[in-house]
């Protein structure tokens, strides 16, 4: 009789809710708490380094932004054409290694793991790592273009304006290649064989069951792959810190970098915070368009 | 003949360019194998040969006792193991209360969830910095391991759900009808039918924790709290001419990542099948 007041005890309808309550409160305390704190320091005058001008500001950081501020522009540029290419590439080639993987051949496990392996290595790294294939004199790569004869002179990748950009894509290209075959194949073992039998019943060829079978049924997984990887890589700072710090002549430094660099270097929290701010909105922007535009959700193959 | 057509066409569309792609992937990971292993000199005068000779463990040695990656290894195990422990019980919990039960404003967690993914990390730089000093906890692993486990609770808490799910209730309910209080039934009957889940969101959060860069390089000053991630990017700026050294210190950063990894990629397909990032 004990015991079962005690199962009904717990039974009670507030159990869900004493499960959640650390959940909840490490989001609230630890992400919109501090979120919300971001608001308040953007219209505050807030200098680590000149305490004594601290205090209300208005809309004074965020009209420094819009009106004062090259930099906020350059980076933007910077981080709007990071994202695109970044996002297409890993995109494409990410789709083309999960449909190879989806296929049965022996020893698969083996390529899948290959495939996936830099999910497993951190963006410092792969800077590491492609620091020493991109260097001038000792790298790999230019030793490649010129036993080919690409190239005649050695080119400095990563310390060269115009070849900076393309070597921190490829780096991250080759770390990020993992995101999207993997969600994707994830996504591709779920679609019934019966779809392409009868797909092939129809007369329908390999290339018209990819465009009429498959991609309809990945749209909605690739339309938020995409907009989550877009925000991710809009973020990404780790890579690019240490593979470039945002050089040669801010020629890698994207609006994070930027902010990062406002707030270790200058200690400058409110109008890093007000910068801050209005990337969230561009952000936030950007979504909500991109999902009206994709209409997702709005489809009824899934 | 057309054997010999199927398996022309199968070398071509399959294996030709998986073994481009896996080419690609892999031949950085060797080359700084490989490096790490080379003498100083033998880097700089013969620096594109493909197999060290003669290989040597100097590099290793002087990056694990000279530049301190025994202190950061002990620091990134420790920040690691903790940020582990901390999400798995807690998505246990809430992954738990997901999957079992339907209750008022589940749905409205379910959004929350969803919702921080979009959270941009740079965005909590700032405001985190500040609430962990006015805690004095800046330069503290314990701010690190707070962080690491907020960021990655609500993405492995979806996951869990999904792993929690897959397990019959029949078993908890026998297992009640038996005698079992709830909490006895979830330790004893779902926690072990529950071991790969565990195991993979475990190792993911590992492998998460283990990587991050920003956040620690945020809130630890001194040296002696770097984690491996840190004390990696002091070392390309400090040590920048010293190849060998940094190869050799991204191999010990890699090693335990790539053994947790290739054990658990398995699962990774399945988990993301299991709900989480379907659409």
């Amino acid at each position: 009789m004990n015991k079962k007041t005690t199962v009904n005890r717990w039974s009670t309808a507030s159990l869900p809710y004493l499960f959640i309550t650390p959940a909840l409160l490490m989001i609230a305390s630890f992400l919109f708490y501090p979120i919300a704190n971001v608001f308040y320091y953007s219209f505050q005058t807030y200098n680590m380094s000149k305490p004594y001008y601290n205090g209300f500001a208005g809309l004074q950081n965020f009209v420094k932004v819009f009106t004062d501020d090259p930099m906020f522009y350059s980076s933007l540029w910077i981080s709007v054409k990071w994202v695109f290419v970044q996002v297409c590439l890993q995109l494409v080639f990410g789709l083309l290694v999960a449909l190879l993987l989806n296929q049965s051949f022996r020893v698969r496990w083996l390529f899948r793991t290959a495939a996936f392996l830099p999910w497993a290595i951190s963006g410092v790294i792969a800077s590491l790592i492609w620091s020493n294939m991109l260097n001038e004199n000792i790298g790999i790569i230019n030793h490649l273009l010129m036993a080919a004869g690409l190239i005649h002179n050695k080119i400095a990748w990563t310390a060269n304006v115009h070849t900076v950009f393309g070597s921190v894509v490829i780096a991250e290209f080759w770390r990020g290649l993992p995101f999207f075959s993997i969600t994707l194949l994830a996504s591709l073992q779920t679609i019934p064989g019966e779809l392409y039998e009868s797909a092939k019943v129809d007369g329908a060829g390999r290339w018209k069951s990819f465009t009429h079978v498959t991609l309809p049924y990945l749209k909605n997984t690739i339309i938020l792959t995409t907009l989550l990887r877009t925000a991710w890589e809009f973020n990404n700072i780790d890579l690019i810190f240490n593979l470039t710090g945002g050089g040669p002549a801010h020629a890698t430094t994207t609006l994070t970098l930027y902010v990062a660099q406002l707030a270790v270097k200058s200690g400058d929290f409110g109008y890093g915070s007000a910068i801050t701010v209005v990337t969230f909105c561009l952000l936030l922007i950007f979504s909500v368009v991109y999902l009206k535009i994709s209409r997702f959700g709005k489809d009824d193959s899934q | 003949m057309s054997k010999l057509r199927f398996v022309g066409e199968r070398t071509l569309t399959l294996y030709v360019p998986l073994c481009v792609c896996t080419l690609f992937i892999l031949f950085p990971i060797y080359w700084t194998l490989s490096t790490s292993l080379k003498r100083e000199t033998d880097i700089y005068t013969a620096p594109f040969k493909l197999l060290p000779s003669p290989a040597t463990f100097s590099n290793f040695a002087f990056a694990w006792e000279s530049v301190g990656f025994s202190t950061f290894f002990k620091n990134s195990i420790i920040v690691a193991s903790a940020t582990v422990v901390c999400v798995l019980v807690i998505s246990l919990l809430s992954g738990y209360a997901l999957s079992r039960f339907s209750f008022k404003g589940k749905a409205a967690f379910m959004i929350l969830l969803l919702c921080t993914q979009f959270i941009p990390a740079a965005m909590l730089i700032i405001p985190l910095f500040l609430i962990f000093k006015s805690m004095s906890l800046i330069s503290s692993p314990l701010s690190l391991v707070i962080t690491y486990t907020t960021i990655q609770l609500p993405f492995n808490t979806i996951l869990m759900s999904g792993f929690i799910a897959n397990v019959p209730i029949q078993l908890e309910e026998a297992a009640m009808i038996d005698g079992c209080s709830r909490f006895k039934s979830i330790l004893y009957v779902v926690l072990p039918v529950l071991m790969p889940g565990i195991i993979a969101v475990g190792a993911f959060t590992f492998i998460g924790a283990w990587n991050e860069f920003l956040f620690a390089l945020m809130f630890i000053s001194n040296n002696a709290h770097f984690t491996i991630p840190v004390g990696l990017s002091f070392m390309q700026g400090e040590y920048k001419i010293n190849y060998g050294a940094s190869a050799a210190g991204s191999m010990i950063a890699l090693l335990p990542t790539v053994l947790l990894f290739s054990y658990v990629q398995k699962y990774l397909v399945q988990g993301m099948s299991a709900g989480a990032v379907k659409g």
